[in-house]
């Protein structure tokens, strides 16, 4: 039930505490909070007394045809939309509040928590587009696939780009290089010697020492790249990096290095045309073999049948309700299509390797290699008098972080089937250093927090906007050019200038990032997570006596709220 | 003290030595080779070997002009500007809209010209030959939108920022990178866009011996005046005037120069003013030398800029113009031995190499700006 | 001892020579830190001109001089921060001279900072565990891997009662879960000296540790010096404002324009005149 809030949820930020006196909003806002106060069945009743009238009114006001006003498209239109998104809030908005009242609570409580607030909103997110869309549960679990499956690879990134940035304070912003240096060794050590007509071949490793491979050369050019760059300013240092991934990518593209011998091994990148990567083995619990006709081999034959079938007939055709009136027929229809589950079993491998990072970045952190790591951020000079070769910790930690940048290349660009140089652009690196700073430098957690919120809602979710939007709105033709959608809306037509920026959401989504980037710098320079209190130690630390009654200070003037509370826990 | 001064001075030609050393042996053999290859019937013909140099040198002097403004910035505000790319992509794509009205009033409306995109560069025929004043316009208006449009987004973004480190202020402007690049992209689309007609280009064809020719583009003439008279005007404003010596100070320390009385917030707004317009007019000059843009250009040249940038030394207006050149001419150099896939990979091949001997850049401390 | 040897000498470079001489004498004889005709150039400018002391097992050594006499670099010459021109620093029979700070460090010569350098955003007991030398889990393989990081977690209990203890020894202990950062200047001295003495130095180099510290505070953390010497430790203590210096050391270096001018006990050096001439008749 808490779904129809969700929405609610930003407008009520942003609603509260600016300012605006609506008459008679306060008392009614007021009205509400004694209401809820009371507890129990007045409070719930109210609530949902509440959204059941927004969902009425709604759907009076959805109820007037779009198409029959005066104007189609026109500023009226406008209008109805405004009065609709009115509606909506106000029905909303007081439910709303204790909902986020909640909500804090529980964001305060653990990073299990917060982790699940996230991801729960995000998929009762997909869940709104795909109910708006009328999309059935297949296409559900594949949006959702495709979302997680972009938390995943963008929490392990972000989680090694922490360890660079977040810890050792270095400016990475190379990290498209590492991935493709990870993926290319993997793809070139355990690509088949006999790679067919059009393949490249490769040196026919099994894939496990492919990874591996792929992983230690990805450290390797960290190592390359660390021993003389290290001694540069940050910004310095980020320029090279930025540079040797763009060194990378561009090799990778030339026609020279498609296809070579060496020392009588013929392998090669495959150029600008990209590479097949070796088959993604979660394919072959599924599938006989990596052919796209092949039959399902053990887990595919056992689990194909059991989802396809996932259909419960709750209301059979020609039923009648006391066998007097009839009912209309009605099947809950779950069923899974074979893709969607193979995609989702490659999911759950990633969640694997997503906890496998962060277990492995948290014990960096937490020990004595990451208070050193951390104390190079802070002061370098002081770290040396106390006698640490702060060469050899940033040296150690920037290899590991790029070999950790190679793996998550190999999980997410590798596992693909094929890839290619313009999967490296030095983009991809800005994304992760948005889903980076969305998160909180310094933060693990915030790390995939970060990963999430960045591959949901501003990755995928525009897209979906965009689906949902033309869904329920006759657009009409998209406008070719700029001035032919602006004309029309400066007239008062707002049809085309919105099917225009829809048609272009892509751009769009970029300018997105854009503008929550310089925002975030702006307002909130640490992130949702960042600057907390995530004690770079093995053991927790306390007095050891009386560890449990460790008196904590005051907190920090420029820490979060979310970071000062965070140490209840 | 006299030997010890001169004891202390040979310690420090020591430690460059090896630098001095590895780049003199590295040249030699290049210029030996490039020798070689010449004499060889057959090989590298002396205007092949003319047209990298002129090349090298038009591309490293539109990269060094879109530098300029970056060092500026760069020194003065303290942070690396990744949206300085997309100024230029900007004032460019503004130029390049103006000249088109310009050259093609009365005969294309508004909308054939600008946005459909299937207007051919034959149907206006721009170049500076044929319409002069058009090119004028769009260079004066390129630079002005420039200027217009940094100054409004150091108001917005930088401004509420400016007792932020750096860093911060660095991942601030990828955002205002992402967010221009894209505005443009939906305006204008993906389109290449075409600027000059090539047919109505005039060529001069300059002799180099043999009975060779070296072949110079207007347009490439055009870029090479108008940036060399620009640095030139940025030199003696830097130098001569008040404001320039207001700026020089506040790059060597801004805190000093705060408390000394000079008024900051005009300096940056100066700052803005000669940084955005030398991006904008480089934007329009390299559009026009090369024929046509995108909305990605700019951020495809930010790399190459700030690798002479960084090359010539942060903060050194001389450092950015050789550190251009630099780029330009290992770009087109290198071609004499790898393939011109490889020309890129070069010009940072060369900064990083640089960089490994020289951290601080190549003109570092030679501060002008 | 050298400073009354040759109170009227003129020639400096004889100083030089009859300290350098003394030295050899003195190593052996219990002195952990001997510099030897230290000289450091900046460019055209000499900072440190010949000095040559050595410090003394177990003593409370002061180091002081006019500003601009050339203590600070000295001192950083002493820990690595810069490398001298020319001459040599032993420390325990081992020529540390030119060798990067956090190898000097690791030998047992530790030093803290004019203006206490805390890491701000780090914990008080952050700031201690990170001193002690030699942690398993400094290594990454220690960290991450299971079987090794259980010694590493044995490891941080004991590092954690040690910097408990050491917190209380300074009675910082009520600001032990606090930022770094927040604590007053005072305090951050103190957290600085407690955080070397972690590293279990054999020799602690004091860079001004007074300055800025109010006059509570300031008796404490003599108080702590004294104690801790008493224990064993050495100290090296450079400070400008001289009363402290007489008030407390057994020894005393005073050195002008880059040379160590004289040397001696407190009551030596107050009544050398060209001491009352280089730094008493300037400083009053």
């Amino acid at each position: 039930m808490s779904s129809p809030t969700e929405t609610a949820d930003a407008s009520a930020a942003t609603g509260a505490g600016d300012g605006r006196e609506i008459p008679g909003w306060t008392p009614y806002r007021a009205w509400f909070r004694d209401q809820w106060a009371q507890g129990g069945a007045v409070a719930w009743g109210t609530a949902l007394g509440h959204l059941f009238v927004g969902l009425v009114a709604f759907a009076l006001v959805v109820g007037f045809d779009v198409g029959s006003l005066p104007i189609g498209g026109s500023l009226v239109w406008f209008v109805y939309l405004s009065l609709t998104v009115v509606v909506l809030y106000a029905a909303t908005a007081p439910p709303a509040e204790p909902y986020v009242a909640w909500l804090d609570d529980r964001w305060m409580e653990s990073d299990t928590d917060k982790l699940l607030i996230i991801l729960g909103h995000v998929v009762a997110v997909f869940f709104l587009f795909a109910v708006a869309l009328g999309l059935p549960f297949n296409g559900l679990a594949g949006a959702l696939g495709s979302v997680f499956f972009f938390t995943a690879v963008y929490a392990m990134m972000v989680l090694a780009l922490n360890l660079h940035w977040g810890y050792a304070g270095i400016f990475n912003i190379g990290i498209a290089g590492f991935m493709a240096v990870g993926v290319y060794v993997m793809a070139i050590l355990s690509t088949p010697v006999d790679a067919g007509p059009t393949g490249v071949p490769g040196l026919g490793l099994p894939l496990p020492i492919g990874i591996l491979g792929g992983v230690v050369a990805a450290a390797v050019v960290g190592l390359v790249a660390a021993l003389p760059a290290l001694r540069l300013r940050a910004d310095y240092f980020a320029i090279v990096t930025v540079a040797l991934s763009e060194i990378i990518r561009l090799s990778l593209n030339s026609r020279v290095l498609q296809e070579f011998t060496v020392a009588g091994v013929t392998t090669g990148t495959g150029g600008a045309t990209g590479k097949t990567m070796p088959g993604n083995p979660i394919r072959l619990l599924f599938y006989e073999s990596f052919d796209p006709g092949a039959g399902p081999a053990l887990l595919g034959s056992v689990l194909f049948p059991v989802f396809e079938g996932l259909r419960v007939q709750l209301i059979p055709p020609n039923s009648f309700l006391v066998g007097v009136v009839p009912l209309p027929a009605f099947t809950l229809d779950l069923a899974v299509e074979p893709p969607v589950i193979v995609n989702w079993a490659y999911v759950a491998v990633l969640v694997g390797a997503v906890a496998l990072f962060y277990v492995l970045l948290v014990r960096t952190g937490n020990s004595p290699f990451g208070r050193v790591l951390k104390a190079i951020r802070e002061d370098e000079v002081v770290a040396k008098s106390l006698g640490k070769d702060t060469n050899r910790f940033k040296i150690v930690a920037f290899m590991f972080g790029c070999g950790l940048m190679g793996l998550g290349g190999i999980l997410w660009q590798g596992s693909q089937g094929f890839a290619n140089p313009n999967a490296f652009r030095p983009i991809i690196t800005f994304y992760i250093w948005v889903a980076l700073i969305i998160g909180g430098a310094g933060s693990n957690t915030g790390s995939v927090l970060g990963g999430a919120l960045f591959a949901g809602l501003i990755w995928e979710g525009p897209v979906y906007v965009r689906r949902v939007v033309t869904n329920y709105v006759e657009l009409g033709g998209t406008p070719g050019t700029f001035p032919a959608a602006v004309g029309p809306f400066v007239e008062g037509e707002v049809l085309p200038f919105l099917a225009y920026m829809l048609g272009n959401i892509s751009a769009l989504r970029f300018v997105l990032v854009g503008v929550i980037l310089v925002a975030l710098m702006q307002t909130r320079p640490e992130g949702l997570l960042g600057h907390r209190k995530e004690e770079a130690a093995a053991i927790p630390l306390g007095r050891p006596t009386e560890r449990a009654g460790g008196e904590g200070g005051t907190p920090r003037p420029t820490r979060s709220r979310t970071g000062a509370t965070a140490r209840r826990g | 003290m006299g030997i010890s001064e001169t004891y202390t001075r040979g310690r420090e030609l020591a430690v460059e030595r090896p630098f001095v050393l590895v780049v003199a042996a590295v040249l030699a053999l290049l210029g030996f080779d490039v020798v070689r290859q010449l004499a060889t019937p057959g090989g590298l013909s002396t205007a092949r070997l003319a047209t990298y140099l002129w090349d090298g040198l038009v591309v490293g002097l539109s990269i060094g002009l879109a530098g300029v403004g970056l060092s500026m910035t760069y020194s003065i505000l303290n942070f690396a500007n990744f949206g300085h790319g997309d100024y230029v992509t900007s004032g460019a794509f503004a130029g390049w809209a103006v000249t088109w009205l310009f050259a093609g009033a009365g005969q294309f409306d508004l909308s054939t010209l600008l946005f459909i995109g299937s207007l051919s560069t034959t149907d206006l025929g721009v170049s500076i030959l044929s319409t002069p004043l058009a090119i004028v316009v769009g260079l004066v208006v390129a630079a002005a939108a420039a200027i217009v449009l940094s100054l409004a987004i150091d108001r917005v973004v930088y401004r509420p920022m400016r007792d932020q480190e750096g860093i911060a202020l660095l991942i601030a402007s990828i955002g205002v990178a992402l967010a221009l690049r894209y505005t443009i992209y939906i305006v204008f689309g993906q389109r290449t866009r075409g600027l000059t007609d090539a047919q109505s280009v005039p060529e001069l064809a300059l002799p180099v011996g043999g009975g060779q020719t070296l072949a110079i583009g207007g347009h490439e003439v055009t870029l090479v005046v108008v940036a060399a008279t620009l640095m030139l005007g940025v030199h003696l404003l830097l130098q001569t005037t008040k404001l320039g010596k207001a700026m020089r100070a506040m790059a060597d320390n801004e805190d000093l120069a705060r408390v000394t009385g000079i008024p900051t917030e005009r300096v940056v707004r100066f700052t803005w003013i000669i940084g955005g317009g030398l991006a904008g007019a480089g934007g329009f000059l390299i559009a026009l030398e090369r024929g046509a843009m995108n909305f990605q250009f700019g951020w495809v040249l930010l790399l190459l800029i700030f690798a002479a940038v960084i090359l010539g030394g942060i903060g050194s207006i001389y450092g950015a113009m050789f550190g251009g050149v630099t780029m330009g001419l290992a770009q087109n150099l290198s071609l004499v031995w790898i393939p011109s896939e490889f020309s890129t990979v070069a010009a940072f091949g060369v900064m990083i190499f640089v960089l490994l001997f020289k951290p601080e850049g190549l003109f570092s401390g030679v501060t002008t700006a | 001892m050298s400073a009354d040897a040759e109170p009227t000498a003129d020639d400096a470079e004889d100083t030089a020579e009859v300290a350098a001489a003394a030295q050899g004498a003195r190593d052996a004889a219990g002195h952990p830190l001997v510099v030897q005709d230290l000289r450091k150039t900046f460019g055209g400018i000499t900072a440190v001109d010949g000095a040559s002391f050595s410090v003394e097992e177990g003593s409370l050594t002061g180091l002081i001089g006019p500003n601009g006499a050339g203590k600070s670099t000295t001192f950083n010459c002493i820990t690595g921060v810069h490398t001298p021109t020319s001459g040599s620093v032993t420390f325990r029979g081992n020529d540390i001279t030119g060798m990067a700070p956090h190898q000097i460090a690791r030998q047992g010569l530790v030093r803290t900072f004019q203006i206490a350098r805390e890491l701000p955003d780090m914990t008080v007991l952050e700031n201690m565990m990170l001193a002690p030398q030699g942690q398993s889990g400094e290594r990454l393989s220690h960290a991450i891997l299971p079987g090794l990081r259980d010694g590493v977690v044995a490891e941080e209990e004991e590092l954690l009662e040690r910097a408990w203890q050491q917190l209380e020894f300074f009675e910082i202990d009520h600001l032990a879960e606090e930022y770094a950062g927040n604590l007053s200047g005072g305090q951050r001295k103190l957290l600085e000296m407690a955080r070397a003495l972690m590293t279990d130095p054999s020799m602690v180099l004091l860079d001004e540790p007074l300055a800025g510290v109010n006059p509570t505070l300031e008796e404490k953390l003599l108080d702590r010096i004294h104690e801790l010497r008493e224990r064993g430790n050495t100290f090296l203590f450079v400070e400008h404002d001289m009363d402290v210096i007489m008030d407390n050391c057994e020894h005393v270096i005073v050195m002008h324009q880059g040379r160590v001018l004289a040397e001696g006990t407190p009551e030596q050096v107050t009544s050398d005149e060209r001491v009352v001439e280089a730094y008493l008749g300037g400083d009053v």
